[in-house]
């Protein structure tokens, strides 16, 4: 799968489509309406940096615009192969070289996480790389449960938009006050609790878990059990060949119960008994007491091999650019779409429309619909992006109710003044 | 604060010394500066007093682990030989001496280093201990007046409250049941225990973080680190103000340089040397493990992710390789992958930038031991970090015996490597690969480069070059002060923090945004 979709998207249109897309399609007003938090402070939008990737990686930064006509705009102008988002400044990113360097600071940014099915090359048996299938993508959905669930009880943080990468997985931003006002410190600690594997190349084992385990990794596990059997055993088959379990018993450090699992291993099964037999053993030892230490080796193999795996640098500056929503993947051709919290499961990533599908429905609907003179009706409502809009919509009604109230009270005060 | 020249003005020094600054606590948050006038003789023996102090931290905290028995030992008998003797004592309560250079000698180093992100961490992280270590040490009513002087009173939460989250406090904190019930727990806003956060020491829920009492000095660390990572980013700003004034500047800089240590930025007299032919060679003879490490998954992947590029790349540079022979030694590897123009367009901003060449020009100096085992650890797909400490001990025992070192060698650092001293287990494959050499005629490991520089000079048959004294130096990981001994073991434990102790890496300093960029798909 991966990169050749059977969409009929062909890279080599990318730059034929994409004007016609920022033309017709790039939904700029609940885009401008999100990103400019009800304009309080009004400077929250225009001292926003973008940063546009241009045809051949031209690569240009500290793009700002002063209101939702300019940065249309200047999409339409530039075409970019790619956007990113950056952090609100002290003053006017494109001002920037007009300031001291030292006085041009980021103050401000949503937080970001990036998941990306790259990182788990070493416990998915389906594809490699950038390929992605529907053996693996349940990665990303526990991912998401998982990291939404921490957010939200945690943390306390109600603003989540959930975004496809458009191509192996998944971004968050955090958007509620607390989070975009988050130093560097703040979000290096956030990303630090939230990270359960760790280790580089050189590291076999890279989850141990503390005792008692934290009562955060503890619903973190409820989760991945949920997922475990449906993912693990019968999409993966993780312990399906004898080169599968050896990097299954490389994660268990008892000496004796490592041995009696490999004796185990010898008689045929298959990964479900296999599992069954690897938890009944470890309850075995632990009821025995034959550990020296307490270990939770079980739920260390399930978080290795299915706990999300954070890119913490992109989380821990607030400066730190993020590829935005409603951009187009230049390889696969798909939009950068929401993602519902509420139905996780049901994201197809397959199934995201490329650019070259939506134009098409917009031509097919248009035509159609030439002599209806009714009410004009946003053209990207007409394609397969209507649905991925109603949950952008959803969120973007959720931010608005704190600040609306911000606002009116803004307001009063201005009214008594 | 006025500085006076003594020879000037020295009449009004001595006595003139005006104690406006009324303390109201024996330990300060160190908001407002001092006023007083002191001389220029003055102004540099403060400052020296309380870099002895500082470095007395240092240097315990890479030999033992903080908060233990033998490090407070240490570092209470080295700064009973300081002015600062009896800041650790509680019965000094009204001592104005010790709160005035308490007072002015922060404000000076605050001078001293604030100027690079460097000093400006080591500075953080030392000051950030000595507090911990003076709050420790009050009694219970004196804690909470500074906590209240400082607006951080908080009350704590009910019984019944607790009774309904007993479990989970018991499971984050790690704590007995018995514990948890007589603890008192306060509810205060995760923002304010980020130390607790970031090591998941606490119980957090709806974004409050539990804590109980014993771990409250987190929230006086958390506001004290942010405080003064915020004024001495203020006073780099303000900085070149101050550089007209040729009497403090040279001294200001003689403070941090004098004791920071070498940082390995490239030497003038070694660029040019070193081309990208010779790395091949010279990896093999005088490459620490983790740049060996580095050098040959280069050249099996014909590519590095960011963070091994980082820590390679600046090596090198410290090494003496200069800009162009850089290009052409990564140009060379990576395009056995990728072409030439992509290369162009992926990694030459970012090698242009290591050399200051790019951004904000700042001259990135290589990475010490401590910044490679504490910071960045590696990922998925990274080859970078300290193989003592980032590799498994099974694969690390198979590369060193794929070195032929002997087993006895093999073993010897194997012991160093399972008690967590990585420094240390680097010093023994130093020995191991330099065959004749014994442990008094190098320093121990503590930078890479150290270990480059150290293995050529050995096979150049120099002396030891470190006999020489070096000035006290608060960077006790660079090298030794005449006044303690030569450390010869000095050890990194493998956890520096302790609860309430310092966030490893963690900076409010600003990092080099132009390279915070997502490149992914």
């Amino acid at each position: 799968m991966g990169d050749k979709s059977d969409s009929g998207y062909d890279p080599a249109s990318l730059p034929d489509l994409l004007p016609m897309y920022y033309r017709k399609l790039f939904p700029y007003g609940p885009y401008f309406r999100w990103l400019n938090y009800g304009g309080a402070p009004k400077s929250y939008f225009t001292n926003r940096e973008f940063s546009f990737t241009l045809k051949d990686d031209v690569y240009i930064r500290y793009q700002s615009f002063s209101d939702k006509q300019e940065m249309e705009k200047e999409i339409q102008k530039r075409c970019p192969y790619k956007i990113d988002i950056g952090a609100v400044f002290s003053h006017r990113p494109k001002d920037h070289k007009t300031v001291k360097a030292a006085a041009f600071q980021a103050q401000e940014k949503e937080l970001v996480f990036d998941i990306d099915m790259t990182d788990y090359d070493d416990v998915r048996s389906c594809c490699s790389g950038a390929d992605i299938c529907n053996l693996c993508w349940p990665l990303m959905q526990i991912a998401i449960k998982i990291i939404d669930r921490a957010l939200r009880d945690d943390f306390g943080f109600k603003h989540m938009l959930w975004v496809y990468s458009g191509r192996r997985g998944v971004h968050c931003w955090v958007c509620d006050e607390v989070a975009r006002k988050l130093s560097a410190q703040g979000r290096t600690a956030i990303a630090e609790y939230l990270s359960v594997v760790k280790g580089g190349e050189q590291q076999t084992k890279k989850v141990t878990l503390d005792d008692p385990i934290h009562p955060s990794i503890r619903q973190s596990i409820d989760i991945v059990r949920q997922h475990f059997h449906d993912y693990s055993i019968k999409k993966q088959d993780f312990l399906g060949d004898e080169e599968k379990q050896k990097k299954v018993l490389a994660l268990v450090p008892d000496d004796v119960l490592r041995k009696t699992l490999e004796g185990d291993f010898e008689m045929g099964s298959n990964s479900g008994n296999w599992w069954a037999i690897i938890e009944k053993r470890e309850k075995d030892c632990v009821s025995k007491g034959s550990f020296k230490a307490s270990h939770h080796i079980v739920e260390e193999i399930m978080l290795q091999y299915c706990y999300p795996r954070l890119d913490v640098n992109v989380s821990k500056g607030v400066n730190h650019l993020l590829k935005s929503p409603f951009c187009i993947h230049p390889k696969t051709g798909r939009v950068c779409v929401p993602i519902d919290i509420e139905h996780v499961e049901d994201f197809d990533p397959m199934a995201v429309p490329t650019i070259s599908q939506i134009l098409d429905e917009l031509n097919q609907t248009s035509a159609a619909a030439a002599d209806d003179s009714g009410k004009k009706v946003k053209d990207y409502k007409k394609t397969s992006m209507g649905e991925y809009l109603r949950i952008f919509d959803k969120f973007l009604k959720g931010l608005e109710s704190t600040w609306s109230g911000k606002i009116l009270k803004q307001s009063d005060e201005n009214r008594e003044f | 604060m006025e500085i006076v020249d003594p020879k000037s003005r020295s009449k009004r020094t001595r006595k003139g010394v005006k104690l406006e600054q009324k303390y109201t606590h024996p330990l300060q948050f160190f908001h407002t500066p001092p006023t007083d006038t002191i001389s220029l003789q003055e102004f540099e023996e403060y400052a020296v007093e309380r870099l002895k102090v500082l470095k007395a931290l240092d240097t315990a905290g890479v030999r033992h682990v903080r908060g233990s028995d033998k490090y407070n030992e240490l570092v209470e008998k080295e700064i009973k030989k300081t002015k600062f003797g009896p800041i650790l004592r509680t019965d000094r309560r009204d001592d104005e001496f010790l709160q005035r250079l308490d007072h002015i000698s922060h404000f000076i180093l605050r001078l001293a280093y604030c100027r690079s992100e460097e000093l400006r961490r080591w500075f953080l992280q030392q000051e950030l201990e000595l507090l911990r270590l003076r709050f420790q040490r009050e009694s219970p009513e004196s804690r909470q007046d500074f906590l209240r002087e400082n607006n951080l009173n908080y009350s704590p939460i009910s019984e019944d409250d607790k009774r309904d989250i007993t479990p989970e406090l018991i499971a984050a904190s790690g704590r007995n049941t018995s514990q948890a019930h007589t603890q008192e727990y306060f509810k205060v806003p995760f923002v304010e225990v980020l130390d607790l956060i970031s090591k998941r020491k606490v119980f957090l829920s709806d974004g409050f973080a539990y804590v109980p009492r014993e771990d409250m000095i987190s929230i006086l660390l958390t506001h004290y680190r942010a405080h003064l990572s915020h004024s001495l980013a203020v006073t780099c700003r303000a900085l070149p103000h101050l550089e007209e004034d040729d009497r403090l500047l040279p001294m200001v800089c003689g403070l941090s340089k004098r004791y920071v240590g070498k940082d390995y930025t490239s030497k003038k007299t070694n660029v040019g040397q070193i081309t990208a032919d010779m790395v091949e060679m010279l990896s093999k003879q005088s490459f620490p493990m983790c740049m060996q490490q580095l050098h040959e998954s280069m050249k099996r992947d014909h590519h590095l992710r960011h963070g091994g590029r980082q820590q390679y790349g600046l090596f090198l540079k410290g090494i003496g390789l200069s800009l162009e022979e850089a290009m052409t030694f990564w140009r060379k590897e990576f395009t056995k992958l990728i072409d030439g123009d992509k290369f162009d367009k992926n990694y030459s901003y970012n090698i242009r930038h290591n050399y200051g060449k790019e951004g904000k020009r700042a001259n990135y100096t290589p990475y010490s031991c401590m910044k490679v085992i504490m910071s960045n650890a590696p990922g998925q797909g990274d080859y970078h970090g300290c193989p003592f400490k980032h590799c498994d001990e099974a694969l690390l025992a198979q590369k060193l015996r794929g070195q032929s070192l002997s087993k006895e060698h093999i073993d010897k650092i194997m012991t160093e490597v399972k008690g967590g001293h990585y420094g240390v287990a680097c010093t023994k494959h130093f020995l191991a690969k330099h065959g004749g050499v014994e442990e008094q005629d190098i320093n121990s490991i503590n930078h890479p480069n150290q270990y480059f520089e150290e293995s050529q000079r050995i096979l150049r048959g120099d002396k030891k070059e470190s006999l020489k004294p070096v000035p006290n130096t608060p960077r006790s990981q660079y090298s030794s002060s005449p006044s303690q001994g030569t450390p010869k073991s000095q050890k990194i434990p493998e956890s520096q923090g302790t609860p309430g102790g310092q966030m490893s890496g963690i900076e409010e300093m600003e990092e080099d945004d132009d390279l915070m960029m997502s490149l992914d798909c």
